[in-house]
């Protein structure tokens, strides 16, 4: 067993914990951080990224006592006093969502994509997505909600034109 | 999956990594980036009883310029190395393979020595570090250090020169400052690792190429060198008819893989075709 | 009551933006494997390495002395009570259909079957003492190549003595729907044109993100099970039928599922092992797959030979069609098992005016993964292959392949029409959808630079690919199903409960897992009984909340789901009509009922609807003999399928040195109907897209010379991401449906159904010019390459090698 310290969406956690354990496990079994999830085990799918120390990471090849003494994100901690994070906002707006399992993994990497290129092409953002896989959307509407974030919202989708809410 | 049990140290210095190393015995595993071991762990297909974690040596981070050659540590990440300044301007073409490794997440901890170590013939990294003709520094038992040419340093499939009780500390670049360099990587779907890789890295003057330098990606066991495209090259134009005719031989004496993504003739089709447009790109054409 | 201002005078019709979201974006969501109950166990599994064996013993002493472990259990431990998992659709009465014991007992016919379960208190434990169990076998010769399989002399299960499970014929001359097709096919070859084909639908895994998991709970009086299903309510009844559990007893529940594809339209080994274990523990217990054992274990889909026989005139016009196909079941038949191939027997005719149509399946047992329904299930299958030989007469006949589309499909002043099949299609315009389409993509712009570059010889080929496509989905009347033999009906079933307060709560049978059930219906409703839309509250997948159901799959939920909805909308305003006429003082004939009020006729007098739910709750004042509530069921049962329609266009480039494809741009042009919420259908076809650009272009499972899936993780499972595929221009054409009140259609499907062989179609048109007619499927880049270079159609049906590059592999060495 190791002691780590580990700071997850602000609040700081004390554990022991194996060394085995990935870090996706300490937050999913231990913290209850459930909304970080696991889609493989060979780190193609992107489900589970986070952001350690602020870039993002694939929290299924992390243990998590390489976390110990480092500072979590998860899709938890995004939403600040009821406020969505824009680029959550903008993901409901633009429907790049269906099933919703890939979407933790999805928005944590587009944000660590808009944090790295503030003005990402098409293809940048597509290329800065490759590590995450949809089965849903076919990535259209993904892209359009990084787009969207990024204040970059291409001409208007026929199906985007309807009453929003 | 969760991997089996094993003990996990950190140590923050290489000695004590060596230390650990040779305590640990047969089973103890070195672990950079983690990010091809750990797949390995879960799949349960490897069981180390000991891993020595070497992600809290300071020392094995980063780039420094060191005369001719650029010095970087074996635990510098993907990331760090894609967004070197100083790699960019003197060892481009580590640049442009390294960009296209995996995927940003894993190129956020993945590691440069981590990769070289681990030595999978369709990583990209490798194929670089061998054109660029780099020397690896490796570190021993009782504060030995030796250096191994890229040439010397992949053995086959995952081996490398690395021995028992020895880690990989750092690469030592010779700088190819005003080198045009493209990385050609061919795949079916992005994430994939190479089918085939082409690096090309060339100095041209006056549009004719004077140097060139091109490393093969998972056309055979280890990283290979195209030394027969890079001679034909030598005071050929950068054109397209000329780069062909060099490209030619690019797959001459290689035995590639042959599996779910295409047969071994397939990839030595593919070989010149990339090496072509590789140094073209690179020469920038 | 809240109202906004900017509300839509209809809902239906409206882009609004899904309620789901907000817990979905923000991680505030329920999978099944989130779940932890005091005390719970964990499962871990052992499954064969051999995809054909007999387990000559198994130790697992062990296991059991592991710490913290409480049970290891065979299937030898359970043999007496663990039954044979279900097959829902036996496609003729003497079909065979190996008994399918969740655990193995002596037997295993893949690789990854289970033959022993491990329980313990932590994940981890369970997954170490599994390691420990060693299992002893006797391998035995398997048979992993369909055609081989059809020859019948290696056996898949050899106490059933054959590899054939069914034959399944429609002849439209027997079924008096059509003419005779042998008389087409003599006619044809003396005077017209035959061609004939051979294609290879390849072995697909739906690869849903969420990986299965079930959680049953046996303590209280109800054993309750959680489960990553599409189908809750048929595995309440399956769980009961097969155990001998009384339905009652059991409530299954379908939390957040993260995709299903139908690839979670199963009653699987491991619910059913799962819920037999937790009941002799009597403790709560987990399992949850791995991804390499989801891709190994879950069902997988397609992975047929379909041999197409087109007779024509001279001039093109389609004379009959002749479809005989093997069908690959694998180890055991699934739950819809061979009804799949059957679901598309109806699909090979597509939008054309055959008049001779004879449709030949063969399922065959083989010693692979199981296969059942993957999104489309028989339908793509069909449009495959109907859609590529039409594009092999237009060259045939050396026109263009949209005229000769036209030639033969039905024209929309024909509808209603009834196909060779003898199935009604109520409505549609194909000429409508492909004028637009063509508009949109530009065809003859991108015919013209096609002739520019072949006249170049650039290196860099296009391709211009059409789909013209229906489909039949929501699945179905009952009546049909029975006259199939299917075993369940095809109805749904919806509630509406008027709550006091004024707020609507809803449940309905469908299963939505992703499909933004929660928002249409929301909007359906708030149209129906003029309610806010934020005032709906929509609960489904839960047996005990939503007790009537069939379930979602077969793009069947809003076209039946939708209707029961509809049906149960209008009991309750008819069940309040004399309430509001008791409260109003006025006779019910003076009522009329618009935007959620009842008014009376020529006066300003109404009441809203939030007020007789409220004056039915007070119960104070109600007419004599009046129940005091306005909730009202529904369960509805489709008349007929029904049958969307559209043209899809797609340019690919085919680099000629490489073989590689790019996909260069693709329009889809789809009739669903009326589109209760375009934001969500606009998703749901652009998803539909890349899963069926993934099956032309980068998908297959693959297994190996011994029966080992080698495709076994998303290394070697190449599933497309952003960076691998394009963005869409979708549009609509509208021919409402007229078998429904809402004028919908399904629209779940199509997207996949019609842009595999628009794909496949535009690599091939890119490289006919060398000789090339047909790619198999994944048209990788070797394959296109050798069908280039390698004269003819030769190269490009080249096997997939059957190896993976090694990775991750013991044989991995240092790691620094």
């Amino acid at each position: 067993m190791a002691r780590i310290s580990v700071s997850v969406d602000g609040s700081s956690y004390s554990d022991e914990v194996e060394p085995r354990m990935l870090l996706v496990q300490y937050l999913r079994e231990r913290l209850g951080k459930v909304g970080t999830v696991i889609g493989c085990d060979t780190s193609n799918c992107g489900a589970c990224t986070v952001h350690l120390d602020g870039v993002s990471v694939k929290s299924c090849n992390i243990l998590a006592v390489q976390a110990d003494g480092h500072e979590v994100t998860t899709i938890e901690g995004l939403e600040h006093d009821g406020v969505l994070h824009p680029v959550q906002a903008a993901f409901r707006e633009c429907h790049a969502l269906q099933c919703g399992y890939c979407t933790p993994g999805m928005i944590m990497q587009a944000i660590d994509l808009l944090n790295d290129n503030p003005e990402p092409s098409e293809e940048a953002i597509r290329h800065g997505l490759e590590g995450n896989i949809c089965r849903c959307t076919g990535y259209h509407n993904i892209v359009r909600a990084v787009q969207t974030a990024a204040g970059h919202a291409p001409a208007a989708d026929p199906a985007l034109e309807g009453t929003a809410s | 999956m969760i991997p089996t049990e094993f003990d996990y140290v950190a140590p923050t210095t290489v000695e004590e990594a060596l230390t650990a190393l040779a305590d640990g015995g047969e089973d103890a595993k070195l672990m950079a980036g983690g990010q091809s071991l750990l797949p390995v762990l879960r799949l349960r297909m490897n069981a180390p009883t000991l891993v020595i974690d070497l992600g809290k040596i300071e020392s094995l981070r980063g780039v420094r310029d060191d005369g001719d050659v650029l010095v970087i540590g074996a635990m510098t990440t993907h990331h760090q190395v894609m967004r070197d300044v100083a790699v960019h301007e003197h060892a481009l073409l580590l640049t442009k393979a390294t960009e296209t490794v995996a995927d940003p997440q894993i190129r956020h901890r993945g590691t440069f020595g981590g990769s070289l170590a681990h030595a999978d013939p369709a990583g990209d990294v490798g194929v670089a570090v061998l054109a660029l003709e780099a020397e690896l520094v490796i570190a021993g038992p009782g504060g030995s250090v030796r250096t191994v040419s890229a040439d010397d340093f992949f053995d086959d499939f995952f081996t490398t020169a690395i021995g028992e009780g020895e880690m990989l500390t750092e690469v030592r670049i010779p700088k190819h400052t005003g080198w045009g360099a493209h990385y050609e990587k061919f795949v079916r779907v992005s994430h994939q690792w190479s089918i085939v890789g082409v690096a090309a890295t060339v100095k041209a003057e006056g549009g004719i190429i004077s140097e060139a330098r091109i490393g093969l990606t998972n056309m055979g066991s280890t990283p290979l060198r195209a030394r027969s495209v890079e001679a034909a090259l030598v005071g050929q134009p950068a054109t397209e008819e000329a780069v062909r005719g060099a490209a030619a031989s690019a797959a001459d004496g290689t035995n590639p893989p042959s599996d779910l993504n295409g047969d071994a003739d397939y990839r030595k089709v593919l070989a010149p075709v990339l090496t072509r447009r590789a140094v073209l790109a690179a020469a920038g054409v | 009551m809240t109202v906004t201002d900017d509300r839509p005078a209809k809902e239906v019709g409206s882009s609004r933006r899904r309620k789901e979201d907000q817990r979905l974006i923000t991680g505030r969501t329920r999978w099944t494997d989130n779940i932890q109950l005091p005390g719970m166990l964990h499962l871990a599994v052992v499954r064969s390495p051999f995809a054909h064996a007999m387990i000559t013993s198994i130790d697992t002493s062990a296991a059991k002395a592991a710490r913290n472990v409480v049970s290891v259990l065979t299937g030898a431990d359970i043999a007496d009570e663990q039954g044979s998992l279900p097959n829902a659709w036996a496609i003729t009465t003497d079909q065979k259909t190996p008994a399918h014991p969740s655990i193995a007992v002596d037997h295993v016919a893949f690789a990854g079957e289970i033959v022993a379960v491990v329980a313990a208190r932590t994940m981890a434990e369970a997954r170490d003492a599994a390691e420990l169990i060693e299992v002893e076998y006797d391998e035995l010769p398997a048979v992993l190549d369909l055609k081989e399989a059809a020859k019948d002399e290696v056996l898949t299960h050899p106490d059933l003595g054959t590899n054939h499970s069914a034959f399944w014929q429609f002849d439209s001359a027997t079924a008096g729907t059509g003419g005779a097709i042998d008389a087409a096919i003599t006619e044809a070859r003396a005077n017209g044109i035959v061609i004939e084909r051979e294609y290879r639908q390849q072995r697909l895994i739906p690869a849903f993100m969420e990986p299965r998991s079930t959680v049953v709970d046996p303590t209280g009086e109800q054993i309750t099970m959680w489960s990553a299903t599409q189908v809750p309510h048929i595995l309440r009844f399956l769980l009961a039928a097969v155990l001998g559990v009384s339905e009652a007893k059991i409530r299954v529940i379908a939390p957040d599922v993260g995709g299903g594809f139908g690839g979670k339209l199963q009653t699987t080994p491991e619910e059913f092992m799962t819920f037999i274990v937790a009941r002799r523990l009597g403790k709560p217990c987990k399992y949850t797959e791995t991804r390499s054992e989801s891709l190994m274990a879950a069902h997988h889909g397609r992975d047929q030979w379909q041999n197409i026989t087109l007779c024509a005139t001279k001039d093109g016009t389609v004379t009959g069609l002749k479809v005989d196909l093997l069908a690959d079941l694998g180890a055991y038949v699934a739950l819809v098992g061979g009804g799949v191939p059957v679901l598309g027997a109806f699909m090979f005719n597509a939008i054309y005016k055959f008049p001779a149509y004879q449709f030949n399946c063969t399922t065959l047992l083989t010693n692979k993964t199981w296969t059942d329904a993957y999104r489309g299930a028989g339908r793509p299958e069909a449009t495959y292959a109907i859609e590529r030989i039409m594009d092999e007469l237009a060259v045939e006949v050396g026109v263009d392949p949209l005229v000769i589309r036209e030639q033969n499909w039905i024209k929309h002043e024909e509808f209603p029409f009834t196909s060779v099949c003898g199935l009604e299609y109520d409505s549609g315009n194909y000429e409508a959808a492909t004028e637009k389409a063509k508009a949109r993509f530009g065809y003859d712009e991108l015919r013209a630079e096609q002739q520019r570059r072949r006249d170049s010889k650039d290196p860099v080929q296009l391709g211009i690919g059409i789909s013209t496509f229906t489909e039949m989905c929501g699945l179905a009347p009952s009546r049909v199903l029975g006259s199939l033999n299917y075993g369940a009906g095809g109805w749904e079933h919806a509630s509406v409960r008027m709550l006091p307060t004024g707020k609507v709560e809803i449940t309905t049978g469908s299963s939505a897992h992703g499909q933004g059930h929660e928002t249409a219906w929301s909007q359906i409703i708030a149209d129906r009984l003029g309610v806010p839309f934020e005032d709906v509250e929509v609960l489904h997948g839960d047996t005990a909340i939503a007790p009537k159901g069939m379930d979602t799959y077969g793009s069947r939920s809003l076209t039946v789901g939708g209707e029961a909805l509809v049906l149960a909308a209008d009991k309750v305003i008819a069940k309040a009509k004399p309430i509001a006429a008791h409260l109003l003082e006025a006779s019910e004939a003076d009522l009329e009922f618009e935007g959620g009020r009842f008014s009376v006729r020529g006066t300003d007098k109404g009441i809203a609807i939030q007020e007789i739910s409220l004056a039915t709750f007070a119960a104070h004042n109600l007419p004599d003999g009046v129940e005091p509530n306005l909730d009202c069921d529904a369960t509805y049962d489709p008349v007929s399928f029904s049958f969307p329609h559209g043209t899809h266009l797609c340019a690919v480039e085919v680099d000629t040195e490489t073989g590689q494809v790019t996909m260069r741009k693709y329009v889809a042009v789809d009739d669903v109907g009326v589109i209760v919420n375009p934001l969500i259908v606009a998703g749901q076809v652009h998803g539909g897209l890349v899963q069926g650009i993934a099956q032309a272009l980068f998908e297959e499972a693959v297994h190996d010379e011994s029966g080992t899936l080698v495709t076994a993780s998303f290394v070697d499972y190449t599933i497309p991401t952003a960076a691998d595929v394009i963005s869409f221009d979708i549009d609509h054409t509208t021919s409402p449906s007229t078998t429904n009140t809402l004028g919908t259609k399904g629209v779940g499907e199509a997207g996949t159904i019609a842009s595999t062989p628009a794909v496949v179609n535009a690599v091939v048109d890119a490289v006919r010019q060398f000789g090339v007619d047909d790619i198999l499927m994944p048209c990788t880049p070797e394959r296109v390459y050798r069908a280039i270079h390698q004269a003819g159609s030769e190269g490009g049906g080249k096997p997939t090698e059957a190896s993976a590059m090694p990775h991750f592999d013991e044989s991995e060495g240092d790691t620094l």
